[in-house]
């Protein structure tokens, strides 16, 4: 049985894509059949984080309207087995997707993946509702900042009033906190809102804390998944979220400060 | 600059964290609030009062909207009914139209 994850925030720019790259990068590398699906009709990215823009032929919408198969449009990862992504159409009309159609497909892909993980767009729009719709699972990416928390929580609502699972009654998405750029030295200085405080506003268990990290945006200039990073903090944060909605039970790292010895405090310094 | 910063940092009467938490724990309550949906009796209320104008004026469905609002400890129902806008009789409010026929 196939599990649906919506990777979701409602703001832009929080982490969503660089996220839904690593945790399915993640997965896969951990043996279980995945595919990463972007919803971003007009605004495809997730190829390009995930390196593979050069590889796309068909798309989502291709495949919703049968001008393709799934088979000529998933594109299967050159690094990782087990990794499948499914881009999204840049020019097509978003109005192409439909309740319907979306359902089709994600069927056809129960079938041959363990876990589909749906990359939403920003926004309440279409795009995003269709991505969380067929949910069993949400990926809430935050940031510690006031309109990401705020956006977060009206996502929170959505899910819980209009995913099918609301609205056939069933159990509801099961919801995870996912805070990337976090700066723990920041939140110690009270200059940014604390891992403590998010979760005490949203209310939703805390998958993974991502550290602000420049390895995230050299990774996407390589369009290499940061999760594949070694020596990142960033990837091995994304990595221990993975092996957390896997089922074990790990310690956060990095959302603390190393303490700073009295002469760096005395003089400054990094 | 950074010598007595670093040593004695002042500790601020409240961290801008602080005041960040305590505007989202307002918005977001105040925000779910009004999320949990509008009472049921509303569209009942909606039924019945477009049944009333309607021994008046000939509106629709689509021309009648009622929305419910909360703010601070009180809720403002608002009701909002476009008369179709045939003569300037509309002015008159729900006065019967007395040339129904010329439509």
């Amino acid at each position: 049985m196939a599990t649906v994850i919506v990777v979701t925030s409602g703001k832009g720019g929080v982490g969503k894509t660089t996220t839904s790259a690593s945790f399915a990068t993640g997965l896969a590398q951990r043996g279980y059949r995945t595919v990463v699906i972007d919803f971003d009709v007009g605004l495809r990215n997730l190829d390009l984080i995930m390196g593979c823009e050069r590889r796309v032929v068909y798309d989502f919408i291709n495949i919703i309207n049968g001008e393709a198969n799934l088979n000529q449009a998933l594109i299967r990862d050159k690094r990782v087995e087990n990794l499948h992504i499914l881009p999204a159409s840049q020019t097509r009309d978003k109005e192409a997707l439909t309740k319907e159609g979306v359902e089709r497909v994600l069927n056809e892909l129960r079938q041959n993946f363990e876990y589909i993980v749906c990359d939403s767009p920003a926004g309440i729009e279409r795009g995003a509702l269709m991505a969380l719709y067929f949910a069993d699972e949400a990926l809430v990416v935050t940031n510690p900042e006031v309109s990401s928390v705020r956006d977060s929580d009206r996502i929170l609502g959505i899910l819980a009033s209009r995913s099918r699972r609301a609205e056939q009654g069933e159990a509801p998405v099961k919801e995870h906190l996912v805070l990337a750029r976090y700066a723990p030295e920041r939140a110690d200085r009270g200059d940014m809102l604390s891992v403590e405080d998010v979760l005490e506003i949203l209310g939703i268990p805390l998958l993974g804390v991502i550290p602000e990290s420049p390895t995230v945006l050299q990774s996407s200039n390589a369009g290499v998944p940061v999760v594949l990073e070694d020596g990142s903090d960033a990837g091995a944060a994304y990595g221990d979220l993975v092996d957390r909605f896997l089922g074990k039970n790990l310690p956060h790292r990095f959302i603390t400060t190393q303490k700073k010895g009295f002469l760096k405090r005395l003089f400054g310094g990094g | 600059m950074g010598l007595f910063d670093n040593i004695f940092r002042p500790s601020p009467n409240k961290s801008s964290a602080a005041l960040a938490k305590e505007r989202l724990q307002i918005i977001v309550a105040h925000e779910r609030g009004s999320r949990r949906g509008s009472p049921d009796y509303l569209p009942a209320l909606k039924k019945e009062l477009l049944e009333v104008v309607r021994k008046y004026v000939p509106v629709d469905q689509s021309q009648i909207k009622v929305h419910l609002d909360r703010e601070g400890g009180y809720e403002v129902l608002e009701l909002n009914i476009t008369l179709p806008d045939e003569e300037p009789q509309s002015r008159r409010g729900l006065e019967i139209p007395r040339n129904t026929g010329q439509g």
